[in-house]
């Protein structure tokens, strides 16, 4: 099939950046959505054009390296998919698609399709963690925790750390990234000593690095390329409110 | 080079405890006024950096990712061992550490192999207590699952996503220390170049990859966790930016390369289906514990797989291992596959895979329960296949996964080069000829949490450095060295590009040294790659400038240097006269087909010494004893 994509260009993040036009011809319905680029870019380079930077890394789903808005959609059209797992079976001779970057206050484009997205890793610095020191560990069976903690922890901690939600969110927040590492942590027994201190500083972290606030649009679980359900939010804000009013941190 | 293991002496099981005792500790005080660099926020060099940055060193992390979360150890899917024998099933350490050496085919080192062994269980212990997700029993107790060829259920995970729970680990207990300050994390920054000042390790140099700048970093002491060559092939599992560069920098400083032959097929991935593809998907190794592997049994049998009736298939693992069937170890799965193919009963694109079928499993235990097992990996299947693996068998093929090579390291971990420590993957390691399932995770957070932190205050304790500064003359010319290669790099105009040409060197490496070698087919790899390295470098393309995020700069400097470690594995798979675990020489096998050794004449690492770009590197060995798990055939039948 053939197709027309519309991608995003700019060349810096000062940069005002602007759509151009490719033609993407001879695509196989086979191909993932990143081999469909990267024919594309190695067209590029043969025409002496510099190749559009798009990140990625794995292939398989899991590392969050990539991630573009896809005719409007953070990852494209396909549920509980990131951009890479996307196969072009899903167009069709003809189509246009307009290839965007997460776009949010707190994610800078570096280039073309590449944004900055530290400031989630800032969030975690801020308290998304247990301290443990290396070596001081009991005996792993020492903790008994429940299969549905362990589950409902396992669920939360899915996520990629791509910043879809971001991207899809009005306000730009990063509510469900936050929220689904303080529901991680928080609903596990070594995560108990911590608990209200983390809440707090990741939300302070989070609104000092320029996220928006949540709203409710529940935007963020649809596009989650892991289904992480915003049921995390609820958790985040109960502990939230709770830590407000105890005072704690 | 001087090879000198440092394994302690006394009986195996004291080796370790006795070690800690005699290495020298650095005062609490002073361990802040050490800098150490450490390269990689993999599983190894995230915890190494993390654990190191609580000890008090100033620690300078590099990655050339976005953020310390994204190394390849998140794409591991099954599992980690430890042999805690929570299942009460005859697991033990000397268990563990005797089927690693064995599956090994006795090509690792004892002592180390003995170690990792011990550690595993504080491996566990430490992830449980970070909040690491690990698949529980309704009693809130641990749950484990048989792995890979192992006879006791010792692998603890976390659905089919333990890499990424384990990794996330990591980086949390790294993100507690960036914030503390501790450690100094340089993302977006790759490793270009070791800096060696009076033969001891010193420092790197570095690309900012948004920037371009090229900065030289010092310290008194280096640590390499940056992974696998499995690229090499082009098409592998490792992630897209997985590659050489930096131990093979270090190589060319003169980091003795050891084994570079040691590569790992893993059995099941999705088969490739076409010519534009990028990277092969690994489904798995958990699935062979439910799945059936079967083809056709006469060749060119083209019905679809469910109007084969079962006397019409060859479930050949289980007809040829009957006592470990689907579960044979990876190399023996890899080989067998391949067999099956070249006899033309493979099946799907090509011809080039053999089923994986799960219509017992679902009959057996019912679909609730398949889905519960593997549901993210048969969806991931379908999303790249467009088929429903619970309708249809699951279609597999072998595909490059691991490197069992890398730098040589001592018992402390370090390379012959004083003050280059190397961990992981990118080490020659504890997996000798083979690594078995579940034990990469295990082997990274080893050297990461609980080797490397002791044996670098050892190492500092016990040297003295000179005070130095980037205006000295070798850490200017190492850097000036790195500038003029990237300009050469920018100014290739030729008319291919760089990814073609690592396309070619990936067929060449497949076919020449890939899952069967042979002399023939390795002396002609051995005459193509220096021609395709030629043609890199005269007819080459590459565009953009230095200055600016440029992939395909990023690329063309990995390339490079795949093209000639290409040339190495060649030249080590020619001289092991012998098979061995990964290492299939055709003229080496007995009369079933399996791997036959050659104890007498190769029970050593092959060591390789970097003589030049073209020129025959320089071979040293070491020897391997192997006092408490005497070699065998290995026998899976």
């Amino acid at each position: 099939m053939n197709l027309t994509l519309h991608v995003w260009r700019q060349a810096s993040p000062t940069d005002k950046g602007r759509f151009i036009a490719y033609e993407a011809r001879d695509v196989s319905p086979d191909m993932s959505f990143l081999e469909m680029m990267d024919v594309l870019n190695e067209g590029l380079i043969e025409k002496g054009e510099e190749p559009i930077a798009i990140d990625h890394d794995c292939r398989e789903g899991i590392c969050g390296t990539c991630g573009v808005v896809i005719n409007g959609s953070p990852h494209g059209p396909w549920p509980g998919t990131a951009t890479c797992q996307l196969h072009m079976r899903e167009y069709s001779d003809g189509d246009e698609i307009w290839i965007e970057p997460w776009r949010a206050k707190a994610f800078p484009v570096i280039r073309d399709l590449v944004v900055d997205r530290t400031p989630l890793d800032r969030i975690v610095e801020a308290g998304g963690f247990i301290s443990v020191r290396t070596g001081s560990a009991p005996d792993a069976n020492a903790i008994a925790v429940s299969k549905e903690a362990a589950d409902s922890a396992m669920d939360a901690a899915a996520c990629i750390g791509c910043g879809a939600c971001v991207a899809v969110c009005p306000n730009a927040s990063a509510m469900l990234f936050t929220s689904a590492k303080v529901a991680h942590l928080n609903v596990l027994p070594q995560g108990q000593p911590e608990r209200f201190t983390r809440v707090l500083r990741m939300i302070e972290q989070m609104d000092d690095e320029g996220f928006g606030n949540c709203t409710n649009h529940g935007a963020c679980q649809e596009v989650c390329p892991k289904e992480i359900s915003i049921d995390v939010i609820a958790l985040l804000n109960r502990d939230y409110i709770k830590s407000v009013r105890t005072g704690t941190a | 080079m001087e090879l000198q293991s440092k394994v302690p002496g006394g009986p195996i099981q004291e080796k370790w405890d006795k070690h800690r005792f005699e290495m020298k500790l650095v005062n609490p005080a002073n361990k802040r006024k050490y800098d150490v660099i450490v390269v990689g926020t993999g599983l190894a060099g995230g915890a190494a950096a993390a654990s190191m940055g609580e000890l008090g060193y100033q620690v300078e992390c590099f990655t050339y990712h976005d953020s310390a979360r994204r190394a390849h150890s998140i794409a591991a899917q099954g599992g980690i061992n430890a042999a805690k024998n929570y299942q009460n099933d005859g697991d033990s350490i000397w268990r563990l550490f005797y089927d690693t050496v064995k599956g090994g085919d006795f090509r690792a080192r004892e002592a180390n192999v003995y170690r990792l062994a011990q550690i595993s269980l504080e491996i566990i212990d430490q992830c449980v207590a970070q909040g690491v997700p690990f698949a529980r029993e309704y009693g809130g107790l641990l749950a484990n699952r048989s792995f890979g060829g192992a006879q006791v259920s010792r692998t603890f995970y976390a659905r089919g996503q333990t890499g990424q729970q384990l990794l996330l680990g990591v980086y949390q207990s790294l993100a507690r220390q960036v914030a503390q300050g501790s450690v100094n994390l340089h993302t977006q920054h790759e490793m270009l170049d070791l800096i060696v000042v009076d033969g001891v390790a010193r420092g790197i140099v570095t690309r900012n990859l948004v920037t371009g700048e090229i900065e030289s970093h010092l310290a008194d002491a280096v640590v390499l966790g940056t992974g696998g060559y499995s690229n090499a092939f082009y098409l592998s599992t490792n992630a897209m930016k997985c590659n050489t560069t930096a131990i093979w920098r270090a190589y060319k400083r003169g980091a003795g390369f050891a084994n570079p032959c040691f590569t790992q097929i893993h059995p099941t991935c999705i088969p490739q289906h076409g010519e534009y593809q990028s990277k092969l998907t690994l489904m798995s190794e958990s699935l062979r514990n439910d799945g059936r592997i079967w083809v056709p049994k006469e060749a060119g049998d083209t019905r679809p797989p469910g109007d084969i009736p079962d006397s019409d298939r060859d479930y050949y693992l289980e007809r040829m291992y009957p006592a470990f069937g689907n579960l044979v170890p990876r190399d023996l799965a890899s080989r067998r596959a391949k067999d099956m193919c070249d006899e033309g009963r493979g099946v799907g694109h090509g011809g080039r895979g053999v089923y994986l079928d799960f219509a017992d499993a679902i009959q057996r235990l019912g679909r609730d329960t398949v889905e519960e097992r593997y549901g993210n990996l048969f969806d991931m299947y379908q999303r790249i296949t467009d088929e429903n693996p619970y309708e249809v068998p699951m279609r597999i093929y072998p595909a490059p996964h691991y490197t069992m090579g890398g730098l040589w390291v001592d018992y402390n971990l370090m390379s012959n080069l004083p003050g280059l420590h190397v961990i992981g993957e990118a080490n020659f390691s504890d997996h000798g000829a083979n690594r078995l399932g579940a034990s990469a995770l295990m082997q990274g957070l080893a050297d990461g949490y609980f080797i490397v932190p002791y044996t670098i205050g050892d190492y500092l304790a016990g040297t003295s450095f000179e005070p130095l500064t980037t205006d000295h003359p070798e850490v200017r010319r190492v850097e000036n060295e790195v500038r003029s290669r990237i300009d050469r790099l920018l100014n290739l105009d030729g008319t291919r590009t760089t990814e073609s040409v690592h396309r070619e060197l990936g067929r060449i490496l497949w076919n020449g040294c890939g899952m069967a070698r042979n002399a023939t087919g390795l002396k002609e790899a051995l005459s193509r790659i220096p021609e395709l390295r030629e043609e890199f470098w005269s007819n080459g393309k590459v565009v953009g400038s230095g200055d600016t995020y440029n992939q395909n700069l990023e690329n063309a400097g990995r390339i490079a240097d795949f093209l000639e470690l290409g040339e190495l594995m060649c030249v080590d798979a020619l001289e092991r006269e012998e098979s061995c675990g990964g290492h299939f020489r055709e003229e080496h096998q007995t009369p079933e087909g399996e791997a036959l050794r050659d104890d007498e004449n190769f029970t050593h690492v092959s060591v390789w010494e970097y003589e030049g770009v073209g020129r025959e590197p320089r071979e040293y060995r070491e020897p391997l004893e192997f006092e408490h798990v005497p070699p065998s055939q290995r026998s899976y039948a």
